[in-house]
């Protein structure tokens, strides 16, 4: 019980934080290697609006998202529009500004586990023998919901389809105008929020540290590869995968194993089927 | 844009000494043989007397030979992914697989340092190869993220499985006898690695190497087994790696999980788009600029990353060729304003 209890959790938690990542690489083909560092970038600077202005939690967490949306559109505005194409520059670009983010916030006095996010609300509750805290639980519901939402957004709101038409076809999507570099800098803003928005209902359960943005990078990372780059029902089905088999590895192998879970999948993934389980047939010439 | 200036545009022409020197004229005077020799003695002279100018400064020549690993480890990255057109971002790797080898060799063989190093050169590069065999199917960003995970992988599984002293790594590696000897050989492989790679794209097997980079498709109809020269290029850039690995090993007298760190993959890469890609003399000229800069800003600790990310990121935004296209351009040719 255990076991599917916090697989859940963990999956869904995975999901959460490759949730922007894909979306960013499905509409512009741009692996926004500075996915993690605009984690933690949100959760620094809710914790900044929280203790240092006063503010109410909902609404720091609100201030510090569109902080990041506009940090991730300006990211792309100013440098990544003129390295698109390239993907190596677009990779050691955003690769680039994410590391000088987190590696600029460590010098300004990020260390330690002294920056905490209070959780929503304290306190555990059993479920099925197991106990769980409600932030856990918080976590499930609001992520299923932020999937859902997300879900909802781009199947049914004209810019969502606009979106989806860049991720399907750019040239297409031109000839029926879409702006496409318009697009792009809307897709990195939303996939900056959404890193933010991992960030803030995964955060509480531990403390912000820079050591995290790698994290999640990683996770990321993982995650859309295995689920097949760009692909969404893909990147949820190996959150899955994924989110479990580590469950299952700290339980009979130990925590150290955990990373190595997800890097192996990587590995094994991109040598056995580089296209990943959801991946499109029609790329995978490019890539192999 | 049109008018603003004039209707006027920038023409380049090569200067006259530069055409003369292509062909036989070459060595027709000693002007058109110093023009051609002049950059290259600049360039050895001034690596080969550094550690003599900086003999006042014992922190400052250590500096030099961490300058000289790193540049081992861009110059295999820029062979790797300009010429065989596999982006590594695993450079940690190979230098970790190098330390790892060569602290084991000797302190389980007892070999000594100097013959353990390209015993380690060697077997790491064979090792990395074999490890690297499954992904070298793979292309562009693909064989990059797969590359970046190597070294995060083999620390991991380093620690997990508390093999090679697990997280103290290997102590009590022997240092090299002598420093001169030291910082000697490392400048001097440095030197003729340089030359003899810059050679090696010259001849057939370098255009082979263009070829998989360019157009695999093209050289797999011309009945070339690609993975053999892949592997090969891996091999090679690899190889420089190990190198630069087991000499960091026998100069700190330590192997760790440090060597496979995140510095070793960054720092090549950021050196090889500041010096240049595509030259293998531009990434050590990067090397010599950011190595000390890094240096020199070890006070402000993880600034230093961050100061590097956005030199990295300015360079690639705004002068992407790099320094040594540029300043190559400049020797060998003079603009001008026309009008159109």
């Amino acid at each position: 019980m255990d076991i599917i209890i916090y697989g859940i959790i963990n999956s869904v938690s995975l999901a959460l934080m490759a949730v922007g990542f894909t979306l960013v690489y499905g509409v512009s083909r741009l692996p926004n290697f500075a996915h993690g560092a605009l984690y933690v970038l949100t959760g620094y600077l809710t914790w900044l609006l929280m203790y240092r202005l006063g503010l109410n939690y909902f609404l720091a967490a609100l201030l510090a998202l569109a902080l990041t949306g506009l940090i991730g559109a300006a990211m792309y505005q100013l440098v990544l529009i003129r390295v698109r194409g390239m993907p190596i520059s677009e990779i050691i670009a955003s690769y680039a500004i994410g590391l000088a983010i987190l590696e600029g916030l460590r010098w300004g006095g990020l260390k330690g586990g002294t920056f905490r996010l209070p959780p929503f609300i304290e306190g555990s509750v059993l479920i099925f023998g197991v106990s769980v805290d409600f932030q856990r639980i918080f976590v499930v519901v609001l992520g299923s919901a932020l999937m859902g939402g997300l879900w909802l957004f781009v199947n049914n709101t004209k810019l969502g389809l606009a979106l989806k038409g860049m991720a399907q076809d750019e040239r297409a999507a031109l000839t029926l105008g879409i702006d496409s570099d318009r697009m792009a800098v809307v897709a990195t803003a939303i996939g900056s929020m959404l890193a933010g928005a991992a960030a803030i209902i995964l955060l509480p359960l531990g403390s912000i540290v820079v050591e995290s943005g790698y994290h999640v990078l990683i996770m990321a990372v993982a995650v859309c590869i295995v689920g097949g780059l760009g692909s969404w029902t893909g990147a949820v089905f190996a959150a899955f995968i994924i989110g479990f088999a580590q469950i299952i590895t700290v339980v009979f192998l130990g925590a150290h194993f955990q990373v190595v879970v997800a890097l192996l999948a990587i590995v094994v993934t991109l040598v056995s089927r580089p296209s990943g389980l959801f991946g499109r047939q029609k790329e995978l010439e490019e890539r192999v | 844009m049109f008018g603003s200036k004039g209707d006027r545009r920038k023409e380049r022409l090569d200067r006259g000494i530069k055409v003369r020197s292509d062909g036989v004229y070459a060595i027709s005077s000693w002007r058109e043989i110093t023009y051609l020799i002049a950059p290259r003695l600049l360039f050895i002279l001034g690596l080969a007397l550094a550690p003599l100018a900086l003999g006042a400064a014992p922190y400052w020549q250590r500096v030099i030979s961490i300058i000289c690993v790193y540049a081992l480890l861009a110059i295999g990255f820029d062979f790797l992914a300009n010429y065989v057109g596999l982006v590594s971002l695993g450079g940690g790797f190979y230098v970790g697989v190098g330390a790892y080898v060569s602290a084991l060799l000797n302190t389980h063989y007892g070999i000594p340092p100097l013959l353990c190093v390209p015993l380690a050169m060697i077997l790491g590069a064979v090792i990395c190869t074999i490890l690297f065999l499954p992904c070298l199917p793979l292309r562009g960003v693909y064989f990059a993220i797969v590359s970046l995970m190597y070294p995060l992988l083999a620390a991991r599984i380093i620690e997990a499985l508390d093999i090679f002293g697990g997280t103290d790594g290997i102590l009590g590696v022997d240092g090299f006898p002598n420093i001169w000897l030291e910082q000697y050989i490392l400048i001097l492989s440095v030197i003729v690695i340089v030359f003899a790679l810059r050679r090696l794209v010259e001849e057939d097997v370098g255009l082979v190497f263009r070829g998989v980079k360019d157009n695999d498709q093209a050289v797999k109809a011309s009945g070339i087994n690609i993975t053999v020269y892949k592997a090969l290029g891996v091999f090679i850039a690899s190889s420089l790696g190990c190198l630069g690995g087991a000499w960091l090993t026998h100069m700190y007298m330590w192997a760790g999980l440090s060597q496979f760190a995140l510095d070793f993959s960054i720092i090549p890469i950021a050196a090889t788009v500041v010096g240049g890609g595509g030259t293998l003399v531009g990434p050590v000229i990067g090397c010599l600029i950011l190595v000390p800069v890094s240096e020199l800003l070890r006070d402000f600790g993880s600034l230093r990353i961050a100061v590097y990310s956005i030199i990295l990121t300015a360079f690639i935004v705004f002068k992407s060729e790099g320094i040594m296209p540029y300043a190559a351009r400049k020797y060998e040719q003079f603009e001008r304003w026309v009008e159109i």
